[in-house]
């Protein structure tokens, strides 16, 4: 793929590629008023941006998201690396991640916003908008570099084991009935591997900018929990019941403890059989040395999230429960002291007739269908003499002639006829408009119920496509419209 | 007949609202059925316009004809305690083991085992008899995890009972798993008319079917009927433009003109249309991949108004219409 045209003006750009992506360029949202504009280009580009942790609910477009920033940033001249959780077929494909091999690739097609050696004039004519945000971080390091992975937790999870266990031990682990069953993803695995992984990606050093999908968890921050989960559970006792063969023994003030904790695993034993116990036993023993490890990177983690070089992004679909979730994530990240950039909102709907409202559009379509007298004001004369030429055809000069042609008696049949489908039609486009104005309002609401409770969070918004996007362009043009640089005012 | 209904789909198709009407549905004719939550997200009380549920089984709305929904949010520590509780008589212990953190390691470290409790509870509701021998509730409805772990959920105690040998546990691991493998059983998959959540769709039907769980229906949530066809926009585009931008002055929306408020219309209103015939292809695609799994796949109205108790039960009277995949009559 060569990205021979950089910036396509968006509306006819996107709308060019029929049956491609995105055969029709969507109406621009409103201008959101009174809201701090998130200035997704401004993070991307800052230097001291190192992380982004996309979060939200299922179903709200967050790997999509992710994956339209990264373009964007590597077009910009950073060099990420994607990580996805559980990316869509056709999306991990047009990242050319089909394959889950827990390995970042280089994903082909991104092509440098700004062009490689000057930044002459077509340098300029691209990059105005953007030297505005943050003037030179493109130029200075020549063209960016896309990455992507998908994350494989089983892979991690074994390759954490051969790190940090003698191949002995590691072998004993790896073929434990126990480890294998948690290592395959029983819920919540995922949440530890996507945060080992994030820390390894980081700790190579090798990308400027790694942007992070999160897993479509129960409570979407587990991921956020999972840190702390284990160093509970590391301190507990339970893990030394676990490690502790049920005989009594040593000093006698632990004689009471050792007691009750033999009957504790006998109580266990007699639950889940003694085989599973004593694989359970083996496997924390084996794990055992890890432990302090994987607590250590995971503290780590947990403090990298937390570092000035990190910024969330919260995704959001404008609907009631995308936005509950999201108000649910703004609070707990300040909870946490992590640091939000603002909201994505995709998926919204704009209209190029938005002064016109449902009610009207309805009321005007149920006059129409229930055959309106003709015209009031535009007098019925002139609206059938105007009809008959001009307008069949369309071609003015054969107008007239199409209409000489017509005997007399057939005139007004077939005149009727046409009129009564423009009307038909003309109350089709207005029930459209009605059905488009009640989505529009209903997201308005939704989302200003958001800004009310939430108006420190900066927002940017992303117009819903009427399709699915699973190329580089759709990432690409979805990369404009986070950026949201046409900052005209409600004009549109 | 299935008893036994368990509802996923994709993030944001509305899964939770498709079960809760679902669970309406099914709870005509002096029918009692009970709906269950097992994410903690509290999605059933906030669709009923009710307080946060507790972990006990409450009425929460009536059917038609006397039938009765009940509602229930499964948490899994209290799970497990009941659980302990129940079948081992071991209050005290389970207390113990909750202040050594063995609680918090079965039900968070290893979530298997949550999974486990989850869908043992709502078995043992499918199970569950009144003094009179009859089952307490005629139906169970389970707002179950998304589809992209639906398998492995349902499937958790096949693997817990490949782990655990021997014990109550493996006992009670197989006594579910006969229960969800059952034609009791119907796993119900909601989808939206897009590509993304119908390909997740047909892919879960297939993980369903190789672990031989059985597939109930397919719901497709949200359709909106098509307004225009791209003929109607070809025509409104070129050939009667005019006529059309009449028609709107007619209707009181402005001087027909060139340039005044009626015409000026007509170009964002088209490029409105456009979208529409594109969506309305792009969901004719989908239905067909839909009609290629040989299910049933009623669909369900978009609710305008959001979903609210009235929209819920619009939801069920088009369920009831259309018949419930996995029950006859």
């Amino acid at each position: 793929m060569n990205g021979g045209r950089r910036r396509p003006e968006t509306p006819e750009g996107a709308g060019e590629a029929a049956g491609g992506a995105l055969p029709v360029a969507p109406a621009a949202p409103a201008a959101l008023d009174g809201v701090a504009r998130l200035d997704t280009d401004a993070l991307l580009d800052d230097p001291a941006t190192r992380i982004v942790v996309c979060c939200g609910s299922g179903g709200v477009g967050k790997t999509t998201t992710a994956a339209a920033l990264g373009v964007r940033a590597a077009e910009r001249g950073r060099r990420v690396v994607v990580l996805t959780i559980d990316p869509a077929r056709r999306l991990a494909q047009s990242l050319g991640i089909a394959s889950l091999d827990n390995v970042p690739r280089r994903v082909e097609g991104i092509t440098a916003a700004a062009p490689d050696g000057s930044g002459d004039a077509s340098g300029t004519d691209n990059g105005a908008e953007e030297s505005a945000g943050s003037p030179g971080t493109a130029d200075g390091r020549g063209p960016g570099e896309l990455h992507a992975m998908m994350l494989d937790m089983k892979r991690t999870f074994d390759e954490i084991v051969e790190a940090h266990a003698d191949p002995e031990r590691a072998r004993a682990i790896l073929a434990n009935p126990f480890y294998q069953s948690l290592s395959a993803g029983f819920a919540g695995t995922q949440e530890y591997m996507a945060m080992e992984k994030l820390g390894q990606l980081r700790a190579r050093d090798e990308w400027d900018l790694i942007i992070v999908d999160t897993p479509p968890s129960r409570s979407a921050l587990d991921f956020l929990d999972a840190p702390k989960r284990l160093g509970s559970f590391l301190d507990g006792t339970f893990i030394k019941v676990l490690m502790t063969p049920a005989k009594v023994g040593g000093r006698a003030g632990m004689k009471f403890l050792n007691a009750s904790m033999s009957m504790m695993t006998g109580t266990l034993s007699k639950l889940v059989g003694g085989q599973l116990l004593r694989d359970v036993q083996t496997f924390v023993a084996a794990m055992d040395t890890m432990f302090g490890g994987f607590r250590t990177r995971a503290d780590a983690t947990y403090r990298l999230l937390q570092a000035p070089g990190t910024a969330f992004l919260v995704v959001a679909a404008p609907e009631q429960d995308a936005l509950r979730e999201a108000a649910y994530f703004v609070e707990r990240l300040a909870a946490e002291r992590m640091p939000l950039a603002g909201l994505v909102l995709n998926r919204v709907h704009g209209s190029g007739a938005d002064r016109i409202s449902a009610e009207r559009a309805l009321a005007a379509a149920e006059e129409l269908e229930a055959g309106l007298p003709d015209g009031p004001d535009d007098g019925p004369a002139t609206g059938g003499a105007e009809s008959a030429g001009p307008s069949p055809t369309s071609a003015a000069a054969s107008g007239a002639a199409a209409a000489e042609h017509r005997s007399v008696e057939h005139r007004p049949v077939e005149h009727s006829s046409m009129d009564r489908t423009a009307d038909q039609l003309a109350a089709g486009l207005l029930r459209l408009h009605a059905e488009r104005m009640r989505t529009l309002d209903r997201e308005r609401r939704t989302r200003d119920r958001f800004t009310a409770l939430h108006p420190e969070v900066a927002v940017t918004e992303v117009p819903a496509f009427p399709g699915d996007v699973h190329d580089l362009a759709g990432l690409r043009a979805i990369g404009e419209q986070l950026a949201d640089r046409a900052d005209q005012p409600a004009a549109a | 007949m299935s008893r036994l209904h368990v509802v996923s789909g994709k993030g944001g198709t509305g899964k939770t609202t498709v079960a809760a009407a679902l669970a309406l549905a099914l709870a005509d004719q002096g029918r009692r059925t009970l709906l269950v939550e097992v994410e903690g997200r509290q999605g059933i009380a906030q669709l009923f316009g009710t307080e946060a549920l507790p972990y006990e089984e409450r009425k929460i709305a009536v059917g038609p004809g006397g039938g009765e929904v009940f509602a229930l949010a499964v948490d899994a520590e209290r799970a497990l305690l009941d659980y302990l509780q129940m079948f081992y008589k071991l209050g005290g212990a389970g207390r113990a083991l909750k202040k050594l953190g063995a609680i918090d390691f079965a039900t968070t470290i290893a979530p298997g085992l949550r999974d486990v409790l989850l869908t043992g509870k709502v078995c043992e509701a499918v199970r569950r008899q009144g003094r009179d021998g009859r089952p307490v509730y005629d139906h169970v409805v389970m707002d179950a995890p998304p589809t992209g772990r639906i398998t492995r959920f349902l499937n958790v105690n096949d693997e817990v009972a490949g782990l655990a040998r021997v014990g109550p546990v493996h006992h009670q691991a197989q006594a579910v798993m006969r229960v969800l493998k059952s034609p009791e059983t119907a796993v119900h998959l909601v989808t939206l008319l897009e590509e993304m959540p119908v390909q997740e769709t047909v892919d879960g039907v297939a993980e369903l079917r190789a672990a031989s769980l059985p597939v109930g229906g397919i719901f497709v949530n949200m359709v909106r009927p098509p307004l225009l066809d791209e003929d109607d926009v070809r025509r409104a585009a070129d050939g009667e433009r005019q006529a059309v931008t009449r028609a709107f002055s007619r209707a009181g929306l402005g001087g027909a003109r060139r340039g005044g408020p009626a015409e000026r219309l007509v170009g964002p209103l088209l490029d409105q249309a456009r979208e529409h015939v594109v969506r309305v292809r792009l969901e004719q695609a989908q239905r067909r991949e839909i009609a290629g799994l040989g299910l049933p796949a009623p669909e369900l109205e978009f609710l305008d108004e959001g979903a609210d108790i009235a929209g819920l039960y619009r939801l069920a009277k088009d369920i009831r219409k259309q018949g419930v995949p996995g029950v006859a009559g």
